[in-house]
């Protein structure tokens, strides 16, 4: 379905060489807790922010029960303020009306904010393709490009990458560096990049923004950015190309308001980003800047077959990241390990709705259940939850891998058999008992490698299982 | 006695691993005056099925723990996970319209993690212990998140005489067991209990306490291999005035 070559059936592979990863490893463990303190104290300092919570769910909750009326009406509201509206089910579609629209700019260079609809659809690899040379102007989503990667984390694309790394990255590409300038912190990097964007803004044709909500009664487009990048992206070249999934869709300005204000809060502990924009249609007579032509590319890509499935809450998320920022399995293993366009729980449940649950299935797996996601997420999406229904959607189509179906079956042949399970606890706790009968633990055992490879199984207690003392003793 | 009348439900780690936690959940509860029944028909709460996506299997065993359990006013459970199965997941297992998701709730709202039950539902406030050690405490995923534990067993252990509890960084951060996660995902488990022994360490305290047996082998495992000094046991156990008893992963 999608365009960006999946690699999430290989997770563990690519996890375990995350693992071994020193550079990501020291750039997670570099970034660890920040985003979670940040998280805290915002959420402290506004009491309201749970009930906001609870109003953010509720409004997403009736977009998506009413998705058609809206849907209708923002285009209405786009069209009425000269902009248009170019409906793409899959993502195919989506970047062929895209290079469509940027070869009628007569575009040589197209300029973008951070959208990951365009990673979706994998806009920057099709337009180099076709001659025309995409330049990402969000200072993470930058330094990645340079890199030949994708983002690793939806809202902080480069997390996974160190300073000395992006410095490499730099003197690399910007030929014009002078060797002895000192680029060794983050200040002087940003300012680095910021010379060579400046020049840019001004040679491209079209601007790509994605879109953090689209207004349906009003037809804004709205971004949230700190750098400002977005608000150069698409108000200096002659076209806007806006790319956005359909559940972007919010009633009103009063609802997107209500939803700003636990985006930032969520996602970096900010009350507001730096810059939040509101766009609408192309320029009018009279106004100072802004583009020529105003487009709205909306993407399904399999988000309407969510619709009146378990999976419909999914269409709840804000990208906000808290979700990866709280999760111990993405903080271990970096965004990348997932292997397509969304890492962490939200792409755990979204992977599988999007490209299959037999491409996607390793992600829903792939998780402890420790529910941290859950807890902060802003509007409320039971993660885990619908993680374990993928589980159950594997376990039907039996694509549970078969030694996994099994042990299951074996185990729960007798747990559903109270006798024949406590003989089998009694010999399998009198076995292990014996095993490690000197230390109180075993250290390797053959059929459990994937617990005593790194750690040693306590053994247990001598003297049998507690239903056979228990009823020694009482009976 | 004339207490409520409670039905333990074992578990199956305890009872393969460490009865000694069954027996000093017993007593905390014989000691606040409930009459403690174990009924023989019981196995395990069935997470394992249920969240591997296994349904029908998960079902099957939860109709088995509803009717062997059902006639009691509450049922104990010494660990948050499998209470939040029973609690939670049962009534979610079933259609609306059967009859099990009604009997299912029923029971989930008599059923209790020990030392949420002693607190919120017996109203304990001394346990009536001396213990001169310093202890951390893990609060693991499911109690915590699930059920809301967090200062129940911290309430009963600042009532032990002698005790200090030392709080480590991350103490709600999951320690990497998660049931079949930690042998399905054993790599990155083994990260995530290597991040858990590290903030325990760092506490200096002489034992890590958690209220659920998988998180404190896999705690404990680790621990070892590590060749860590700190020990661990099930919060039960100090609660109940058991420090006899070898710690969890050592010989007697």
């Amino acid at each position: 379905m999608s365009l960006h070559e999946a690699t999430t059936p290989a997770f563990r592979a690519n996890a375990r060489a995350a693992l071994d990863n020193a550079n990501l490893q020291a750039a997670l463990r570099g970034s660890r807790g920040n985003f979670i303190t940040k998280r805290a104290r915002a959420r402290e300092d506004l009491p309201e922010f749970d009930a906001l919570r609870d109003r953010a769910r509720d409004i997403k909750d009736h977009v998506l029960a009413h998705l058609d009326l809206y849907l209708e009406a923002y285009e209405a509201q786009v069209i009425a303020s000269g902009g248009h509206v170019h409906w793409a089910e899959t993502a195919e579609e989506a970047r062929a009306i895209v290079l469509d629209l940027c070869r009628q700019a007569g575009a040589k260079a197209v300029n973008k904010g951070k959208t990951m609809i365009s990673e979706e659809c994998g806009i920057n690899d099709f337009l180099a393709e076709n001659g025309i040379a995409p330049v990402e102007t969000d200072l993470g989503e930058y330094i990645i490009q340079l890199r030949g990667e994708v983002p690793s984390h939806i809202i902080a694309p480069a997390v996974h990458v160190t300073v000395p790394e992006i410095e490499a990255a730099f003197r690399k590409a910007h030929t014009h560096l002078d060797p002895d300038r000192d680029l060794s912190d983050l200040a002087a990097l940003q300012a680095e990049a910021r010379g060579v964007l400046r020049e840019k803004y001004f040679q491209a044709e079209v601007g790509i923004t994605g879109a953090n909500m689209l207004i349906a009664e009003t037809g804004h487009s709205v971004i949230v950015t700190n750098e400002g990048n977005g608000d150069l992206t698409q108000s200096l070249p002659r076209m806007h190309i806006v790319m956005a999934s359909l559940e972007k869709i919010v009633p009103t300005l009063e609802d997107a308001a209500t939803i700003l204000r636990i985006l930032g809060r969520s996602a970096t502990g900010q009350e507001m980003s730096v810059y939040t924009t509101f766009s609408r249609g192309p320029r009018r007579p009279g106004d100072p800047d802004g583009p020529e032509e105003y487009h709205v590319v909306l993407l399904d890509n399999g988000r309407s077959n969510m619709l009146a499935t378990p999976f419909q809450d999914m269409l709840r998320c804000i990208r906000c990241g808290a979700c990866m920022n709280h999760c111990p399995v993405y903080q271990a293993v970096g965004g990348h390990a997932y292997g397509w366009v969304y890492p962490g729980p939200m792409g755990a449940v979204l992977t599988p709705s999007l490209i299959g649950v037999e491409q996607g299935g390793q992600l829903p797996n792939a998780s402890s259940f420790c529910g941290r996601c859950e807890e902060v997420c802003p509007v409320r999406i039971p993660l885990p939850g619908m993680m374990r229904s993928w589980r159950e959607r594997e376990f039907e189509k039996r694509l549970t891998p078969a030694a996994m179906r099994r042990g299951l079956g074996l185990w729960a042949f007798a747990a559903r058999r109270p006798r024949l399970y406590r003989i089998a606890a009694r010999l399998g706790a009198g076995l292990l008992s014996r095993l490690g009968s000197k230390t109180g633990r075993i250290a390797s055992l053959p059929f459990a490698r994937g617990w005593t490879g790194e750690r040693d199984l306590p053994a247990p207690q001598r003297g049998g299982t507690f239903m056979d003392r228990w009823k020694a003793a009482r009976r | 006695m004339s207490g409520p009348h409670v039905a333990l439900f074992v578990t199956c780690l305890v009872d393969m691993f460490r009865p000694s936690v069954a027996f000093a959940t017993v007593k905390l509860l014989e000691d606040a005056g409930c009459r403690v029944e174990v009924p023989p028909v019981q196995t395990c709460c069935g997470q394992p099925a249920w969240n591997s996506g296994d349904r029908e299997n998960a079902k099957a065993i939860a109709r088995q723990v509803i009717a062997a359990f059902e006639g009691y006013a509450h049922v104990v459970v010494p660990s948050g996970s499998c209470a939040a199965t029973i609690a939670r997941d049962y009534e979610r297992m079933f259609e609306a319209d059967d009859p099990w998701a009604a009997r299912a709730r029923a029971l989930g709202a008599r059923t209790h993690e020990i030392t949420a039950f002693l607190t919120d539902v017996l109203g304990v406030t001394e346990v009536g212990q001396k213990a001169p050690v310093s202890v951390t405490y893990h609060d693991s995923c499911s109690g915590l998140r699930s059920l809301g534990i967090r200062e129940q067993p911290r309430r009963l252990l600042a009532s032990v005489a002698g005790l200090e509890l030392r709080e480590m960084a991350e103490n709600d951060v999951c320690c990497g067991f998660g049931g079949t996660f930690c042998v399905k995902y054993p790599d990155i488990s083994n990260v995530m209990a290597g991040d858990k022994t590290r903030n325990i360490a760092a506490t200096g305290a002489d034992m890590v306490l958690a209220g659920d047996l998988g998180c404190l082998m896999n705690m404990a495992g680790k621990a070892s291999r590590e060749g860590r000094a700190f020990r661990a046991r099930h919060v039960v156990e100090v609660l109940a005035g058991d420090l006899a008893t070898p710690p969890i992963g050592e010989a007697g």
